[in-house]
């Protein structure tokens, strides 16, 4: 398995085979009725556009949250269970930048900062995931890096264990009601777009996730570094072997991956309430996407989440009880049509 | 997983009680004075549930240990299970044998069509859809209208075993839960040591080479899923009877994980750990249980424990100590 953009000639084939579905399926939706597809397929605007903006959102998420397990996983060949846990302590980090005197309240009575200390929203979405990003850090360095020589399972097991620990403790710390993080104020608000209203939160979640799958797959695919990364996914020995401090790159990565899904869960705040369980609401998800999508593609990983995202707000438009189901039964179709993925290799 | 059997040198002529080596013998000796002391010394229905989840994490076992099949998803048949049981006994008035049995069978069923699927891939994908595809039968159940949805099905009878005994004395119950527990564990053990077991560890040790010798690898792994997943249904459904009830956390992820620990803490590949692995674990859960959320971080810290040091678990290194499998 490695982080490189298989080129052109896996693709069209899968291509095929989604459209080929997707085909079967409008055709079996105008057959169950004797009305036509037009009439069928119609709802109000404001429904089916605010459903795909929602789905569309939970999709960036997928393709954050994807591409950081696909990069974590062509270096370290662990499936990082904790990356659910990373991305609530992302939402957690923010909320705690911000508001610090309720939570050091609840540490010990009286003690508070002043209220310069509080960061708000924007300093928060850098220094979240940099937070946590170290925390990854030194998760790789003390416990995760003990297990390369063993069987990959032994990675899943741990870093779910991982992941109860952290769930745990913020359950335990700030109970499973969740907290309210109030969108900032300079994004607040919506624009009225003609066909639907947009609240403006949303747009930027879209704009600023779609910008950080680019500059990831930028800086994998096109720079110094990246070509680093790929290298030593293929044969860590001989890029040691050349100088490069592959261990040092490893924990870096991992760093970047759980960064990755706090910069996510910063995002994520305002939309959703921080609680302790948002992270593992998502994760068994995002492994539905992964196996969809497989893991040997950056750019896989991020169209997979963003399409299926689509996909999931569209059955909730047409086939509401679906749609906690929709991805997992893509995932279906996918194993049995094309095992390795619609951007894997065949393993 | 690294292999924790195969420690003993065959000898000329082993001592086999059937099929049970010597320090085997001895450790079902221990089991089965446990189980016969149980309830005069402890609370039955506490009882009751380790044996319950004891059977579910050698089910688990039979795969992970045997195979090297990690099923992440393994609640799905489980609750599956208990669903199954609990509705046939409640609205259909089947008697409990039958009901734990559709229960197995329904776990079964559930397990072809997920192992069939899952069997497409190997290793951590394997885990992974696994996991997913338990995950899409959570919500089915969820949305399901027998399940009863959030509430679970409750008040389930306990019925009368045959039509002729009442189970609802503790005692009663308790009989009938410690006979399907050492009925599936001895068919456990029959299954991994039968000639179909020496090739399931062919297939764990090295599949390409188990590929090559002729084998069908996947048909062998399917059955062995299969059986896996009829033990799990028959573990569920046998809880659902003891506690009257079948609900949503018996099909969540959070119970296949449990599963997962108490195989790994007893010893992934041991015949006994994973019911010594069951027992320490509820054991902890019910000595935690006014601890809310501690409980979570405690599964968690064991998990990372056994990883990290103990990764024979406890009975991986007991066996490691006297040198024998257990």
């Amino acid at each position: 398995m490695s982080v490189t953009t298989s080129s052109a000639p896996a693709i069209p084939r899968s291509w095929l085979i989604g459209g080929g579905v997707a085909v079967a399926l409008l055709a079996a939706l105008a057959l169950i009725g004797p009305v036509t597809i037009g009439q069928f397929l119609y709802r109000p605007p404001q429904l089916l556009y605010g459903q795909l903006l929602l789905g569309l959102i939970n999709g960036a998420f997928y393709a954050l949250l994807s591409l950081g397990l696909a990069v974590i996983f062509g270096m370290l060949n662990i499936i990082n269970f904790a990356h659910g846990a990373l991305f609530m302590m992302g939402a957690f980090a923010a909320w705690m930048l911000l508001s610090p005197n309720l939570w050091l309240g609840m540490i010990s009575p009286g003690l508070t900062v002043p209220a310069w200390l509080s960061l708000g929203y924007w300093p928060a979405l850098v220094v979240a995931p940099l937070l946590v990003g170290a925390i990854g850090l030194v998760l790789e360095k003390f416990v995760i890096s003990r297990l390369y020589k063993l069987d990959h399972l032994y990675g899943l097991l741990l870093t779910f264990g991982l992941a109860l620990i952290i769930e745990g403790l913020a359950r335990n710390a700030f109970g499973s009601s969740g907290m309210p993080y109030r969108v900032p104020d300079s994004l607040a608000g919506g624009v009225n777009l003609g066909f639907m209203f947009m609240p403006i939160y949303r747009g930027w979640v879209l704009v600023a996730a779609a910008a950080m799958c680019l500059v990831t797959w930028l800086l994998i695919e096109k720079t110094q570094l990246g070509a680093r990364l790929r290298a030593a996914t293929e044969n860590p020995g001989l890029v040691q072997a050349f100088g490069v401090n592959v261990p040092r790159m490893i924990s870096l990565t991992y760093a970047g991956g759980v960064a990755l899904a706090a910069f996510a869960g910063v995002l994520a705040a305002p939309i959703y309430s921080v609680n302790p369980n948002m992270g593992s609401n998502f994760i068994i998800t995002v492994f539905a996407v992964v196996v969809i999508g497989g893991m040997g593609s950056i750019l896989g990983s991020i169209l997979t989440g963003f399409g299926l995202g689509i996909l999931e707000g569209l059955t909730k438009v047409y086939y509401p009880q679906g749609s906690a189901t929709v991805i997992f039964v893509v995932m279906v179709i996918v194993l049995l049509a094309r095992p390795a993925g619609l951007f894997g290799k065949a393993v | 997983m690294d292999g924790t059997t195969g420690l003993a040198l065959p000898r000329a002529r082993p001592f086999t009680l059937l099929g049970f080596s010597l320090a085997q013998a001895v450790a079902l000796l221990i089991l089965l004075v446990c189980i016969a002391a149980g309830p005069f010394l402890i609370y039955p229905v506490f009882l009751m549930k380790m044996l319950c989840f004891a059977l579910f994490a050698c089910a688990f076992n039979l795969l992970i240990g045997f195979v090297g099949l990690m099923s992440f998803g393994h609640a799905a048949y489980f609750g599956m299970g208990a669903y199954v049981t609990a509705w046939t006994a409640k609205t259909l008035h089947v008697t409990p044998e039958i009901a734990i049995l559709l229960g197995g069978v329904a776990g079964a069923a559930l397990g072809t069509v997920f192992g069939w699927l899952a069997i497409r891939r190997q290793g951590l994908y394997f885990a992974m859809i696994t996991l997913a595809l338990a995950q899409m039968n959570y919500f089915f159940c969820l949305q399901a209208p027998f399940t009863g949805g959030e509430d679970g099905i409750q008040q389930v009878p306990r019925g009368a075993l045959f039509g002729l005994v009442r189970l609802d004395p503790d005692l009663a119950m308790y009989t009938v839960v410690a006979a399907v527990f050492l009925i599936c564990f001895l068919l456990i053990h029959r299954i991994v040591h039968s000639p179909f077991g020496q090739v399931l560890k062919a297939i764990r040790e090295n599949e390409p080479r188990a590929v090559s010798l002729g084998y069908r690898v996947d048909d062998y792994k399917l059955v062995a899923f299969i059986l896996s997943t009829f033990i799990a249904g028959i573990a569920g459904g046998t809880k659902s009877l003891v506690f009257g009830i079948a609900t949503l956390t018996d099909v969540n992820y959070a119970m296949s994980g449990e599963v997962v620990l108490m195989a790994l803490l007893g010893g992934l590949g041991t015949i006994f750990g994973p019911v010594v692995g069951a027992g320490v674990i509820v054991w902890t859960e019910s000595a935690l249980s006014g601890a809310g959320s501690w409980v979570t971080v405690t599964q968690g810290v064991i998990f990372v424990a056994c990883v990290l040091a103990f990764r024979r678990g406890i009975i991986g290194e007991l066996a490691a100590l006297i040198r024998r499998p257990l």
